[in-house]
């Protein structure tokens, strides 16, 4: 039985770094994201140097990588998380009836407001999904409409205007320190708070666990339940911060607010190789793969692609991505089939 | 154990089934409460019923000329008014609206179209049923409706954004268009004769872009960032749209290009008000949405009386705003558009 103990490498840990460097996923998404920032920036150097070409590029995908952090958290478990986008446009309403009602309301107060009103939300589709048993896909669809109904039922057709919200809110959302916007620093934080969460926590590792295979993790004695609720709190609550963050970048919200975003977030999460079926991807590639999506949409029109085109661009990138896993994931079966025929 | 289990499970579905119960009774909340006010609207002209449908709801625009001069207009000759709408402005989206509002017997329809075709075969049943369609703001193919009320004519709303931005940048240099969707009938109408306009009378200011940001605030926003990131010597921008114009000045109001990019096109003061007074936008225009939703309810029950078909040479007269004679194509023109500004912005709030 010795034969399956794992012999240590007898590779050097250099040509291991680099060999898995190479193969990783995540650097993959991230040159192909250098390489659109360096085409758009040789044709247009604003892309990059200009006083708003920089904080935009940095500052336009923070949103989407709050929503691609926990959405890839729901994903790793076999889950999918829908509601996202109903969830950023009600809570980016009641961030602004919370200052047009209370117009003197601490910033940080209506950050954990909307943290917590998204956390509840999450975890109703948590409570939905773990203990009825039921499909996700179908619990969150479901939830995506009620939220929405919610939302549209209570903003009919007001909507929350620029001078309804205080001005130090609303230059939260494009203030920068040290060149870097706030809610860029915000999103970045909470990824790495998460990711390394994920990657060293038991309760992180327990998630990829339930993902791979969720009758073998009940088996274990792994607390299913618990952490698949876990994970729906952490999507609801990313997206409740997202609602907040949308108010303060873009100063008006309207019933459609947040409208669609939750297929970027799953295609941001796709994009970055978290694999829709649970069990892998990490979230620095999710985050990555916001950052290429976003930029990609920027991108294209400096580089002279119709407006028309982008969505197919996307779409390419979507197929593309996993193409590429399917044709990586078979090669590995062929070498792990071979490795084992000759042994 | 596994009883208890069980019993979560069948609470969990039970919630779920209500929940959905709950939307699904959300959903037909506002049809049945259309349905009794269509029901109370029959017979005789002081019950018209009048449902107004708006490109979409959550849109301040509409609000202005539905729920404030339509349903002042109503009041007045005693109708019913009632609104409902997409929710976003996509072609299809008030296909479903329109055949509600036509089963439920409306006398009379004011539709702001999405688009010019898609919800004609909708309207076509409506009025086949005796429903009289007025649209408005947007129009509809012309065989496709009994009127349209416009609300200024193209030529003159091309006009004065043209000569607004002229003037803001000195008559020479750069400018771009924020638009709405890529197929909104009027935003092309304007922008074409924008065209005409700026070949003819202002041969040094090129328009250099032209861009969609289909009357979401978001990709209106990403898209004026991406207009002044592609054109750096871009010395204004046109968005002859309300959401489009709103947008435009929130991003600039944060970015270094305030103060250096004029913005005009049209919009309405409350939105505008922060923008105009902080500097960022120094005049945008736009006729009185509630001038205009009052008009289109009285063309709508003028033709509900018998009063007019909708041919050329027809009167009516609309309360407030006095006797009005449709044109060729059946329209109804309101008036000249109105040029808003850090002076007058006060006397206005809608």
């Amino acid at each position: 039985m010795s034969a399956l103990t794992l012999t240590p490498s007898q590779m050097s840990p250099a040509r291991r770094i680099v060999g898995g460097a190479l193969r990783s996923r995540e650097i993959a998404v991230a040159l192909v994201l250098v390489l659109v920032i360096a085409a758009t920036t040789i044709k247009n150097d604003q892309f990059l140097f200009g006083a708003n070409g920089w904080r935009d590029l940095l500052l336009t995908p923070a949103i989407l990588v709050l929503l691609a952090v926990g959405q890839t958290s729901v994903i790793i478990t076999r889950n999918v998380d829908l509601s996202v986008g109903s969830v950023v446009g009600l809570t980016a309403y009641l961030t602004g009836r919370i200052f047009i009602a209370h117009p003197g309301t601490p910033v940080l107060l209506v950050f954990l407001i909307g943290l917590l009103f998204g956390g509840v939300l999450g975890l109703v589709n948590g409570a939905l999904v773990a203990w009825g048993k039921v499909p996700a896909l179908v619990i969150t669809l479901g939830t995506l409409y009620i939220y929405r109904g919610i939302f549209l039922t209570w903003a009919g057709s007001n909507r929350v205007n620029a001078s309804d919200m205080p001005d130090n809110f609303l230059k939260l959302g494009t203030q920068q320190i040290l060149g870097i916007p706030v809610l860029t620093i915000v999103a970045l934080v909470v990824l790495a708070l998460v990711g390394y969460y994920l990657y060293t926590a038991r309760g992180g590792r327990e998630l990829y666990a339930i993902g791979s295979d969720p009758d073998a993790a009940e088996l274990y004695g792994l607390r299913v339940t618990r952490r698949i609720l876990a994970a729906f709190l952490l999507s609801g609550a990313m997206a409740g911060l997202a609602g907040v963050a949308t108010a303060a970048r873009y100063g008006t919200v309207s019933s459609n607010a947040g409208l669609n975003l939750e297929l970027q977030a799953v295609a941001a999460a796709v994009i970055g190789g978290v694999a829709i079926f649970g069990g892998s991807g990490t979230v620095w590639g999710a985050a990555i793969g916001a950052f290429l999506l976003v930029t990609i949409n920027r991108a294209l029109p400096v580089l002279g692609v119709q407006d028309f085109w982008q969505q197919f661009v996307v779409g390419v990138l979507i197929i593309g991505s996993i193409v590429l896993d399917r044709v990586l994931s078979l090669r590995r079966d062929r070498k792990i089939i071979e490795a084992r025929d000759i042994a | 154990m596994k009883f208890s289990h069980r019993r979560l499970t069948a609470c969990a579905a039970v919630v779920a089934t209500a929940t959905l119960g709950l939307t699904a009774c959300g959903g037909s909340d506002n049809g049945s409460s259309n349905a009794s006010s269509g029901n109370g609207g029959g017979g005789s002209s002081s019950g018209t019923t009048v449902t107004f449908i708006p490109k979409n709801l959550g849109n301040p625009y509409f609000d202005a000329s539905d729920k404030d001069g339509g349903k002042k207009a109503v009041e007045e000759f005693k109708g019913k008014y009632q609104e409902v709408g997409p929710d976003t402005a996509t072609p299809d989206g008030q296909v479903s609206f329109i055949n509600t509002a036509a089963q439920q017997g409306v006398k009379a329809l004011v539709i702001s179209a999405d688009d010019p075709k898609a919800p004609c075969s909708a309207i076509k049943q409506a009025m086949s049923a005796g429903t009289k369609v007025v649209t408005f703001d947007s129009d509809t193919s012309a065989d496709c409706r009994d009127l349209f009320v416009n609300q200024a004519t193209a030529e003159g709303i091309a006009k004065t954004e043209v000569d607004e931005i002229a003037k803001q940048i000195g008559d020479t240099g750069e400018i771009a268009i924020l638009s709405a969707a890529a197929n909104a009938t009027n935003q092309n109408a304007w922008i074409d004769l924008m065209k005409k306009d700026l070949a003819a009378d202002h041969p040094n200011i090129k328009l250099v872009d032209t861009v969609y940001g289909n009357d979401d605030d978001q990709t209106s926003f990403d898209k004026t960032a991406a207009l002044l990131q592609d054109h750096p010597n871009l010395k204004g921008i046109i968005s002859p749209t309300t959401v489009g114009i709103a947008a435009a000045a929130r991003y600039l109001d944060t970015s270094s290009s305030k103060g250096k990019v004029a913005l005009t096109g049209l919009g309405t003061p409350n939105q505008m008000r922060k923008y105009v007074k902080d500097g960022t936008v120094t005049s945008f225009a736009l006729w009185n949405p509630s001038d205009l939703g009052y008009l289109a309810a009285y063309a709508a029950k003028a033709l509900v009386d018998g009063d007019i078909t909708g041919k050329s040479g027809d009167s009516f007269t609309a309360g407030k705003l006095g006797k009005f004679t449709v044109g060729d194509n059946g329209t109804v023109l309101l008036g000249d558009p109105f040029v808003f500004t850090k002076d007058n912005i006060d006397q206005f709030n809608f």
